[in-house]
């Protein structure tokens, strides 16, 4: 049995009333082991600054309860709850210089002066930041106040660090090298952090689980590998993933020993049905109605195959996304080498089981990925 | 860029020229007044031209009053006195039960909260004779009438409401979060208050104390009805001038200076953040 840290049991916030006002997070069951890393996933809006307030204390529980460290804390003020937040918005106190602001946590807990400052010197230099620290919040930059406003955070020994889309204002180049570090940081120091972010890769490079939330609602929890190998429902598979999963409906059928998979504008996908195991088979059949989806990096050309039509063709440096009619709608797929097609060539495009997944159309569940089931 | 053309330009001058008149005419006036004796101000026709003297000052100073009809007592500069001591004491109360409360309609949104704060700020829109009739009487029973306390106290109706609601809308204006980032950070509500949201409503705060100090300096009536004459302030003072032998233009006049002299240097000094204040006030209130 892995160390629990912090445990989310069925919470919900409504903005106003119970029931009546904005229900921002709706129903989320979530548990993060001690030491663990995870990345709280979604688009802008669907409440995962919501999730880490009530966590952190700031905005009340509708419904539900959270244990932290053992404790349960959806009760008690913010102070008691020994967690560290980065906010959104930095929030530094501007009346200080960014040292007094990263050093406030230590000084209350009557850390002694010197391992203050040497702790302020690691985490500074760790963010880049040293040449920053005995100026004011307000006469830096918005990357460095949210540097400032991240060291604030990683500073102290927590429970749970919260970090709340902590670099945002970061350049690329910049972030790429941060994330190294800030994991680095986190796991040496074995803390345990939530890291909010809208981006993919960031959730990739940092998270050891990813919580894939839409709607106030948490679609998968699950370790990268899994939310793109095996996506739990049609959005996470259509979220994650760059470029995005193709998805077409279709009806299942069976003929002559081969399932068909009858696509838009008569198109009509062929299978043995040895290539399924039975129950998938099964599932699929009974269904009739399903949507498939294959992402860009499994579609590839070749002989056989359907067929369809080139739209658009991008060598983007390293990789080829082609564009191509195909089933009344799109069908995406990425090629390392450059591509000689153009407008309007045809091409024949061949969908693997192994690579298929297949969803409900009503629900959107997963029903099988590959020849499994999901 | 920004173009006016000369006839605008010549007309804008013109509007503040005639706006700077009318407000600085009086005020000039009155300084002019107060060096002058009262057969001089009294002349037809009025005339700029006259020889200065101080005899309106040193008789406020000195407390004697020369008429037609002989010496008078008169005790400005106890009413100068009066004034400084029910101001300051009056905001000091106000900042000090104020702003508390302002943190608390500001942060704390309670319900009823906006309700009670509303009824505040309503006791500056009722006729303070409407108060003071009943209050006289009360006074009287509980011994308050013509107390310093008492008129501190009756002083709250002015400055309560008026550091109430600029003090609030400071308060309102701090990010929430930087609070919260303080609080989490191992900070009780009440540090959080002291350390955080006190020091960044500062400039609030003295434009709130500067605008009740200048508020309660010149109530009149209050004063007038609550308190005799040892406990009077200036503007309830000045009523002395208005003698058995005519009105003292000129002691009225080096009066009139003297009392507004500090609240104007207050003004003076506090420029900024008294436009701040008022126009947070206005556009919050
Ligand atoms: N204080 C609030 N009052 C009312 N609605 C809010 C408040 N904060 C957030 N919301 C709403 O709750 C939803 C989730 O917001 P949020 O948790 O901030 O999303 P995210 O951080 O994922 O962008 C949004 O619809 C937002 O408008
Ligand atoms: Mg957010």
């Amino acid at each position: 049995m892995t160390d629990i840290m912090l445990n989310i049991e069925n919470v919900d916030k409504f903005y106003g009333p119970v029931g009546v006002g904005v229900h921002a997070v709706k129903g989320i069951d979530m548990q993060v082991a001690r030491g663990e890393i995870i990345a709280l996933l979604g688009s802008s809006g669907c409440g995962k600054t919501s999730t880490l307030r009530m966590v952190a204390g700031f905005e009340a529980v509708s419904r539900g309860r959270i244990h932290l460290a053992g404790r349960e804390v959806h009760m008690l003020p913010p102070v008691k709850r020994n967690v560290a937040m980065a906010f959104e918005g930095y929030s530094l106190y501007p009346t200080v210089t960014v040292r007094d602001n990263i050093a406030f946590a230590l000084k209350a807990a009557r850390l002694p002066q010197s391992e203050v400052e040497s702790r302020v010197r690691d985490v500074a230099q760790m963010l880049e930041i040293t040449d920053i620290l005995d100026r004011f919040p307000t006469s830096v930059s918005g990357g460095q106040q949210q540097r400032a406003s991240l060291a604030r955070a990683l500073i102290r020994d927590a429970d749970l660090h919260l970090l709340d889309e902590p670099m945002g204002q970061l350049e690329p180049q910049l972030r790429t090298l941060l994330r190294g570090r800030i994991k680095h940081f986190i796991k040496e120091r074995g803390l345990t952090a939530i890291l909010v972010t809208h981006d993919q890769t960031e959730a990739n490079a940092l998270a050891d689980r990813i919580a894939v939330m839409e709607d106030g609602v948490l679609q998968q929890y699950a370790s990268p590998a899994e939310i793109k190998e095996r996506p739990a429902n049609l959005f996470t598979g259509t979220f994650v993933g760059e470029p995005p999963m193709n998805v077409f409906p279709a009806s299942a059928s069976v003929s002559a020993g081969e399932i068909l998979l009858n696509l838009a504008g008569g198109l009509v996908l062929r299978y043995p049905e040895a290539e399924f195991a039975p129950e998938v088979r099964q599932s699929i059949l009974s269904r009739g109605d399903v949507v498939i989806g294959v992402r860009p990096y499994a579609v590839h050309r070749g002989e056989g195959g359907a067929e369809a039509q080139v739209v658009a063709n991008q060598w983007l440096g390293d990789q080829t996304h082609i564009a191509a009619a195909f089933a009344e709608s799109t069908v995406v797929l990425v090629e390392h080498d450059r591509a000689r097609l153009s407008e309007g060539d045809r091409i024949r495009i061949a969908l693997k089981p192994d690579d298929l997944h297949v969803f409900d159309p009503d629900s959107g569940m997963a029903i099988s990925h590959g020849r499994g089931l999901a | 860029m920004d173009t006016v053309s000369p006839l605008e330009r010549v007309l804008r001058g013109l509007a503040i020229t005639v706006v700077i008149l009318f407000f600085m005419f009086p005020i000039v006036w009155i300084f002019l007044m107060s060096f002058q004796t009262n057969e001089t101000i009294l002349r037809v026709p009025p005339s700029v031209v006259f020889e200065p003297t101080l005899t309106n000052y040193t008789a406020l100073i000195t407390g004697k009053l020369e008429t037609a009809a002989g010496t008078l007592e008169i005790a400005f500069m106890r009413n100068l006195w009066n004034s400084l001591f029910l101001s300051t004491a009056s905001v000091a109360v106000g900042l000090l039960l104020g702003v508390p409360a302002a943190y608390a309609f500001g942060r704390l949104k309670f319900r009823g909260s906006e309700d009670i704060a509303f009824t505040l700020l309503s006791f500056r829109f009722a006729p303070p004779l409407l108060v003071l009739l009943p209050l006289t009487i009360y006074f009287q029973k509980i011994g308050l009438a013509d107390t310093y306390v008492g008129l501190i106290w009756v002083y709250q109706l002015i400055v309560l409401p008026l550091i109430l609601w600029i003090v609030r809308g400071y308060f309102e204006d701090i990010p929430a979060d930087i609070e919260y980032a303080y609080r989490i950070a191992g900070h009780s509500w009440f540090s959080t208050f002291r350390k955080i949201a006190l020091p960044l409503a500062g400039p609030g705060i003295a434009a709130a104390g500067l605008l009740a100090f200048i508020f309660a300096w010149n109530n009149f009536i209050f004063a007038l009805v609550l308190a005799s004459a040892d406990k009077q302030p200036v503007t309830v003072g000045a009523l002395a001038f208005v003698t058995a032998s005519g009105i003292q233009y000129g002691q009225v006049a080096a009066g009139i200076v003297l009392s507004i002299a500090p609240t104007f240097a207050l003004a003076l000094y506090a420029q900024r953040y008294l436009v701040e204040g008022l126009s947070l006030g206005a556009v919050k209130g």
